[in-house]
């Protein structure tokens, strides 16, 4: 007997108790649709990270306000704007490891383009900026020096934002928009970089403060929100992290003993951990569905034992007309692989969709990777050639004159 | 010289060891079954004929003696080799039919060859020449449930030829059968026998014995008897 005639006979015993090999395989698709499912939410995780940590650039070192004391009275982290111009200057030309940094302000405005407008951020900043993300532009250009310095009336688009304002095959590079009244003309549209990152405007320093933020009480001229910093090699950051920490204690005139009033911080390190932590998470979870797998199969052992008492005669007569051992082992190894099987591809489909909803329901990113659904199938592969065979050698070692004389 | 027979069993014992107590079902048995014959084996319940079926078709062993199909000592093939002998050399009659209820007529008849390797549109060809010789074509695509026991004992019978077997081993075939359906199926067996299929009956009815030229009776086990009463039929007794 072929692997082939041994599926057929499955199928075809399978098919005469529907309800009871629906059953029988419920376990194994609960098992693989939430394998395949926690695979795609995780997998969605991990992937909305390594965007966030793609987008934020390579060595990149963050530098935002820390606690700051006002008459005693401990404020807020980033309550104060701590950090200034003089700062990024200072990092730039006294720490030699880092080879671009930029200050940024930031705040949220609606850009009008003729007759489309959009809600999105506003990010004062330098050239710098660009340099540490390594973000490159889709066209135009970055800003000019005397931009910089003169507050010039420019922008430049995240990829997000040129998509709203203007009609695809429209080049935005030239035409004016308006952020709080103010005409700025685009000069540049940038890459893509991820949908979390794409939407936002860039404005010159200098113009974000003169003309958006020149009334706000905590901004003296020389503020700015927080610093970005390249470190030229993996292997120097942490070097560049404590040279900014003590150049900085120095120009903040902080004594020793005190807390610092900014803080130093490794965004891909910490983003990497957290990486780790959805790992660690998805792993548990793909381990606990796995019990369903067990449970699965431990479900078609049973039936199929009671399948094998139930057909005993069957066996008997197959095994008169000819049928060797092994022609029946085959047999019963094939019914438990067809039901595993089956369930599995039920299981896959049932993951899918669960995961697509997931995905729309809660607005998770999710990712459905063929590595996954191979794993599941391959579980279930595993779990009918594990449990199935215990029945079918069962059967299989039935004395052919015994079976025969059962009703 | 003559031709090697077909069946040949020497000094056959069979016993049984169940609980630690022996049972000799089969003692010292011997006789031979040449091509073309049919024979009737004959007894009481628990004479032993069931056993000596089962050694005949291959489905046990002796003890002690030896059984051979065509000149070869079955206890020295492998267990697959004997499984495919009886898939092609013996075709085996039930007295309670033995059909797959789950299949119909047709694919209970192909069954045997696809222990074979027989393809499945030969099987069903073949299955279909079958149903055919014993009369049951028009009801291929019924299942056993649907037959009644004389249909389902002539699609048995055609599932025992399918694979134009050495020998058609018959064990009670007109058992659960009222005797006229009896008589049509012992008709059947005359007639395959006619045409040179070898046929080992087992009954314990004298009726059905006297319709075969050669009666093997057992008793306790042990073979009382070996009768070949050609003189009981018609042609042979005109002929002599």
């Amino acid at each position: 007997m072929t692997m082939l005639q041994g599926f057929q006979i499955a199928l075809h015993a399978l098919r005469l108790n529907p309800l009871r090999s629906f059953l029988t395989m419920l376990g194994i698709v609960i098992g693989v649709a939430s394998i395949v499912t926690v695979f795609a939410i995780g997998s969605g995780a991990q992937l909305r990270l390594q965007e966030q940590i793609r987008s934020i650039g390579a060595n990149v070192l963050m530098i935002t306000p820390g606690a700051v004391y006002q008459g005693g009275v401990r404020l807020k982290d980033g309550s104060k704007l701590t950090m200034t111009e003089g700062d990024v200057q200072a990092i730039l030309e006294q720490i030699p490891e880092i080879q671009a940094a930029a200050g940024s302000l930031a705040g949220t405005a609606q850009v009008i383009h003729e007759g489309k407008n959009w809600n999105t951020t506003i990010n004062g900043t330098t050239t710098g900026h660009f340099m540490v993300r390594d973000w490159q532009l889709a066209s135009g250009r970055y800003f000019s020096g005397a931009e910089e310095s003169g507050a010039g009336k420019v922008v430049i688009l995240g990829s997000t934002v040129a998509r709203e304002l203007f009609a695809p095959g429209d080049d935005p590079i030239g035409a004016q928009i308006r952020i709080m009244k103010v005409p700025l003309e685009v000069v540049g549209v940038l890459d893509r970089k991820g949908p979390a990152q794409d939407d936002v405007a860039f404005v010159p320093l200098s113009t974000a403060k003169l003309r958006f933020l020149g009334s706000a009480s905590n901004i003296n001229r020389d503020s700015v929100a927080y610093i970005i910093a390249k470190v030229a090699a993996d292997g120097q950051m942490a070097g560049a992290r404590a040279e900014i920490e003590s150049l900085l204690r120095q120009r903040h005139r902080i004594p020793a003993g005190q807390e610092d009033d900014f803080k130093v911080q490794d965004p891909a390190a910490a983003m990497e951990a957290q990486q780790g932590a959805i790992r660690t998470v998805a792993l548990l979870l793909v381990a606990i569905a796995s019990v369903s797998l067990l449970v699965g199969g431990i479900s078609i052992m049973n039936v199929m034992i009671v399948s094998v008492t139930e057909r005993t005669r069957e066996i008997g007569i197959r095994r008169a007309l000819g049928g060797r051992m092994r022609d029946i082992r085959l047999q019963f190894l094939c019914e438990a692989l067809v039901l595993c099987l089956l369930g599995g591809a039920i299981g896959v489909a049932g993951g899918i969709t669960l995961s697509m909803t997931v995905a729309r329901m809660a607005g998770w990113v999710t990712s459905i990777d063929g590595e996954a659904i191979g794993l599941a199938l391959a579980f279930s592969i595993a779990t009918g050639l594990i449990f199935g065979f215990y029945p079918a050698h069962k059967a299989s070692r039935l004395s052919p004159i015994e079976a025969l004389k059962t009703e | 010289m003559t031709a090697l027979p077909l069946i040949s069993l020497r000094s056959v014992s069979r016993t049984y060891r169940t609980d630690g107590i022996a049972v000799t079902a089969v003692r010292n048995v011997s006789f031979d079954i040449a091509q073309g014959e049919i024979v009737a084996v004959m007894g009481p319940s628990g004479s032993g004929k069931s056993t000596l079926m089962n050694m005949i078709g291959l489905l046990d062993l002796p003890s002690e003696g030896a059984v051979h199909l065509e000149g070869a000592n079955v206890a020295e093939l492998s267990e697959d080799r004997r499984s495919s002998l009886r898939a092609r050399s013996i075709g085996f009659v039930f007295q309670s039919y033995n059909l797959l209820a789950r299949h119909n007529a047709i694919e209970n008849v192909a069954l045997p060859l696809v222990y074979c390797g027989v393809s499945r549109a030969e099987r069903l060809a073949r299955a279909e020449r079958s149903l055919q010789a014993v009369g049951m074509l028009h009801r291929a695509h019924h299942f056993p449930r649907q037959l009644s026991g004389g249909e389902q004992q002539r699609v048995a019978i055609a599932r025992a030829l399918i694979a134009s077997p050495l020998i058609v081993l018959a064990d009670e075939p007109t058992g659960a059968l009222d005797s006229r359906t009896g008589a049509e199926i012992l008709a059947l067996f005359a007639a395959l026998n006619r045409t040179g299929q070898t046929i080992v009956m087992i009954t314990h009815d004298p009726g059905i014995a006297t319709q075969c030229r050669r009666t093997i009776r057992l008793h306790d086990g042990e073979l009382v008897s070996d009768e070949t009463v050609a003189e009981l039929l018609p042609r042979r007794s005109v002929a002599s």
